[in-house]
């Protein structure tokens, strides 16, 4: 619901607002060369005129005389590690004298956080997240603990970098719902709209103007350029039977020849959810600590059952990838796992592009 | 802190070959835990830590340092013999240290080169690390190991468990530690994604690139990082050397590390 | 589901040996009112939690309605398994569970249940087994398969000798590699099809063990006249959070732990003929 606009030398009327209402806010900031999120006390400290750019392997920052504070695409993390912590305790053992095991949860965070700068391709990837560990299954206590307190301040995109692609997967550039806020930015300012009740509540303390006919104008000249700036697309929405019929595609073969098996695509992929089991005993003896921590498809461990691993080489590890991603999350989500980010093909550091190989496996050879 | 000595605590020695002590240091600097663990196993042999006993059976033997003379050939079977479980710790124990890139040159001639009387120098031709040997039951990588993987690998024995072993790339643990990829982001020539984790990406996080200390991890395509490596600028004699480092020992090393220098010939 | 994601301390009644890398732990909740609460379906599994070390996840063999001890038989293989292994009377652990779907009972009431295993995969077929005998009337012919490596990997050979004495049971054992005084066949489980007693129209069919044996088994079944929605399997993978979250144990789009460890044949087949899925 569109409520107004907040010129740009008021901005930090809305961090005073999100401030007010308790809530700690993170926002984008330039850190070791990327856009990261970070805290955020006052406007300035978001980085204006700041741009990436983005190829595959390839991530620089460049700063520019733009009043903008969101000129940018994205940076290495989405929502992910904010709700599906990189690692964190889940239980603790106490072993009593008598050899007796007693088990204390580990009492989940519950922090008000008002995240600002959040991407339409990132909200479509905490959906799909909020599917997982808040599925039919029950909800994971620690995920659920950070996400109810989350709130979302949504940007609009205006400058998708040369790896993105999510209106190829219908994720962006725009974002349609699971805010709280959503800006769309522009020189002049922000116009603001508001996607829930204390989103609304919040913009009412803004005492929002309204939004002129040229700002309108600006901004769905402004969104159509995002549109049409993206060149890389997926070879469809729906790939599990194609890839599912091409198992055996010596393009898998030919990727795994390429890929380091690194896990870097898993780790910044804003839906990839695998995270392994860590144990680890105090020297004393007298207690010990059971934690989750990120995984990934592409090591030794994720697929190891008593002396056997079932994805040995590369070649199935990738195929799991690609496959899962773009296959079997239809079956176990109803869609894509794919944003269209474009973070793996970034932040592979041999810039293996999804979007290549998919077209390549899904491009069935001819029975011999 | 109170530590209660326990009876019968298993017996440990450290035992040190050809190596800088850095990781016997792994262990003296560990501060409280080392009252701890000194409660808990009994050090017969330590001698960086005044307790002399090299003959002494143990339970639990740490080997530090790569095999390096004749006499370190014949005392490394003594120590086997003498211990039950025997853990080779750091770079030159598994994988024969920086002091293997002799067994690629001619050593004698850089000794002729470096000593005014070689003849004192009774070195064999080659470093070699600890499992090529005698049996080794756990390898801790790294130059030095850390003290995590060392209590970790105790406190497992104390149990009655194997220790786990840890095998992922550093990648993975770069990324849960929210570290921005210094290769992607910078350019710099990092070897995380070929090397054994462990570490807690500790040169990335100070915005370094990883220089593969903790040796090669499972499974990985370092002809495939040789070629990023040559796309960021590197000449093939520089690649080389990214490899043939610390673990040049390490056979996925030697090799990669090897083939790349050979490209000049 | 959050009150599963817990363990509860259970205690060690008794640790048999099976063989020589085979053992059985018979275990019981230290609190006796969950005891008591405790249900679970055959096919079913739990994580069992070694202190300080780490969890595993083990099928539970023993009989549903035995409400004194549950039963895992577990080989000694990993750090973990090899570290429960040398848990005795007394001892504890930590156990969560049960977790998945288990075998399909009430589909086989009044029906022939062909049971085939391979290896150790004749522990999460055992209780359906006990399951049976306990009921005998309500089911026809049963025949047991069961395939070993070698001969000194058969477990529970005095039961496979007096189930084999009983009537309407017939009990087919082979060992890729015999010794001396093995009574039973030398050769794959996968031989002894010619001589099962199989009424296609009449028989369920639930198998445990190698996926390559299952695989050539389901096609030997279905040559045979066996429908594929008849034909059951029990699936391994690594397993590290059994609700579904870790993402290690998934098959295509299944997650064992949870659409598993028992599927129908026809919900996998295209997936267990493919290596490295």
């Amino acid at each position: 619901m569109e409520t107004g606009f907040l010129p740009r030398g008021r901005f930090h009327e809305l961090l005073a607002a999100l401030h007010r209402s308790g809530y700690r806010c993170l926002g984008p900031r330039v850190r070791e060369g990327a856009i990261v999120y970070a805290a955020i006390l006052v406007a300035e400290d978001l980085p204006r005129g700041a741009r990436d750019h983005q190829a595959a392997g390839h991530y620089r920052i460049e700063q520019t005389a733009s009043p903008r504070y969101f000129a940018w695409a994205n940076g290495p993390q989405a929502l992910k590690p904010i709700v599906f912590a990189p690692q964190e305790v889940l239980w603790r053992v106490r072993r009593q004298a008598d050899g007796g095991l007693e088990f204390h949860r580990q009492t989940p965070p519950a922090e008000r956080l008002a995240v600002i700068g959040v991407r339409a391709c990132d909200l479509a990837a905490l959906a799909l997240q909020d599917r997982h560990f808040l599925g039919a299954a029950g909800d994971d206590p620690h995920y659920a603990a950070r996400r109810a307190e989350l709130f979302l301040v949504a940007v609009h995109c205006s400058d998708p970098s040369d790896v993105c692609f999510c209106v190829s997967t219908g994720d962006g550039p725009q974002a349609s719902s699971g805010f709280d806020l959503a800006l769309c930015e522009l020189d002049s300012g922000f116009i603001v709209e508001s996607g829930s009740d204390r989103g609304a509540v919040v913009a009412a303390e803004l005492g929002l103007e309204a939004v002129g006919g040229d700002a309108r104008a600006a901004a769905a000249r402004q969104a159509d350029a995002a549109r049409t700036r993206q060149h890389r697309s997926l070879p469809g929405r729906d790939l599990r039977a194609a890839l599912f019929a091409n198992l055996e595609h010596p393009g898998w073969e030919e990727v795994a020849g390429r890929c380091l098996a690194c896990g870097n695509c898993t780790s910044v992929c804003p839906t990839c959810f695998c995270h392994a089991s860590v144990e680890t005993p105090a020297l004393d003896g007298g207690m010990s600590v059971h934690a989750r921590a990120w995984d990934s498809c592409f090591s030794q461990g994720h697929s190891y059952i008593h002396g056997l691993t079932v994805r040995s080489d590369t070649r199935a590890r990738y195929r799991q990838w690609l496959t899962h991603k773009l296959g079997s999350w239809h079956e176990q989500f109803g869609r894509s796992g794919c944003v269209g980010c474009g973070r793996c093909i970034s932040w592979c550091p041999v810039g293996i592009d999804i979007t290549e190989e998919a077209a390549t496996v899904c491009t069935g050879v001819a029975d011999e | 802190m109170s530590t209660v000595v326990a009876k019968d605590r298993p017996r440990a020695a450290v035992h040190k070959f050809a190596s800088c002590d850095g990781c016997q240091l792994a262990l003296l600097n560990l501060g409280e835990d080392l009252l701890l663990l000194s409660s808990l196993v009994e050090f017969v042999h330590f001698a960086e830590a005044g307790q002399v006993n090299p003959e002494a059976p143990v339970d639990i033997a740490f080997v530090e340092g790569s095999i390096s003379t004749a006499k370190d050939v014949e005392r490394i079977q003594r120590v086997r013999a003498r211990s039950r479980f025997l853990v080779a710790i750091g770079a030159c124990a598994t994988a024969g240290g920086l002091q293997a890139l002799r067994n690629l040159a001619d050593g004698q001639a850089w000794i002729a080169d470096v000593y005014a009387s070689p003849d004192y120098v009774d070195s064999l031709q080659s470093s070699t690390a600890v499992a090529q040997h005698v049996k080794v039951d756990l390898e801790l990588w790294g130059c030095p190991v850390n003290s995590r993987q060392l209590i970790a690998a105790v406190r497992a024995l104390l149990f009655g468990v194997a220790p786990f072993e840890e095998h992922d790339k550093v990648c993975l643990e770069c990324k849960r530690a929210q570290v921005v990829c210094v290769m992607v982001a910078h350019g710099l020539p990092c070897m995380g994604p070929v090397t054994r984790t462990g570490c807690g990406a500790l040169c990335p996080s100070f915005g370094r690139d990883c220089y593969a200390c903790y040796g090669p991890a499972e499974n990985p395509n370092t002809e495939v990082l040789g070629r990023r490596l040559e796309g960021l600028g590197l000449a093939p004699a520089a690649i080389g050397r990214c490899f043939l480092s610390i673990n040049n020992g390490a056979p996925p090393f030697t090799e990669a590390g090897l083939r790349r220098v050979h490209e000049h010939d | 589901m959050n009150e599963l994601s817990l363990p509860h301390e259970a205690e060690v009644a008794e640790c048999v040996r099976e063989s020589p890398t085979v053992f059985t732990l018979r275990l019981r909740f230290r609190d006796s009112e969950r005891h008591a609460r405790y249900r679970f379906a055959p096919g079913q599994f739990n994580m069992l939690y070694l202190y300080g070390v780490g969890e595993v996840p083990i099928s539970i063999v023993s009989d549903p309605l035995d409400d004194t001890l549950f039963d895992h038989t577990i080989r000694a293989v990993g750090r973990v398994t090899r570290g429960l292994a040398q848990l005795r009377a007394g001892d504890r652990l930590g156990i969560r569970g049960p977790y998945g779907r288990g075998w399909p009972l009430p589909q086989a009431l009044g029906r022939d249940v062909m049971i085939i295993t391979g290896g150790l995969g004749c522990a999460p077929a055992v209780s359906v087994i006990n399951y049976v005998m306990r009921r005998r009337g309500n089911f026809g012919e049963l025949i047991i398969m069961q395939g070993v490596k070698h001969a000194d990997d058969l477990i529970w050979a005095e039961r496979y000798r007096r189930w084999s004495t009983l009537a309407h049971t017939q009990v087919l054992v082979a060992a890729d590699v015999g010794s001396a005084l093995w009574p039973w066949h030398v050769g794959h489980v996968t031989d002894l099809f010619a001589r099962a007693r199989i009424d296609a129209h009449k028989s369920i069919v639930m198998m445990c063990g190698p996926e390559g044996m299952m695989h050539i088994a389901a096609d030997l079944l279905r040559a045979r006249g066996v429908s594929e929605s008849a034909i059951w399997l029990s699936m391994e993978r690594s397993m590290q959070c059994a609700v579904g979250r870790c993402g290690h144990c998934q098959i295509g789009g299944k997650f064992v732990c949870t659409d598993g460890p028992v599927f129908n044949y026809p919900e996998i087949k295209d997936l267990i003929s493919v290596r490295g899925l």
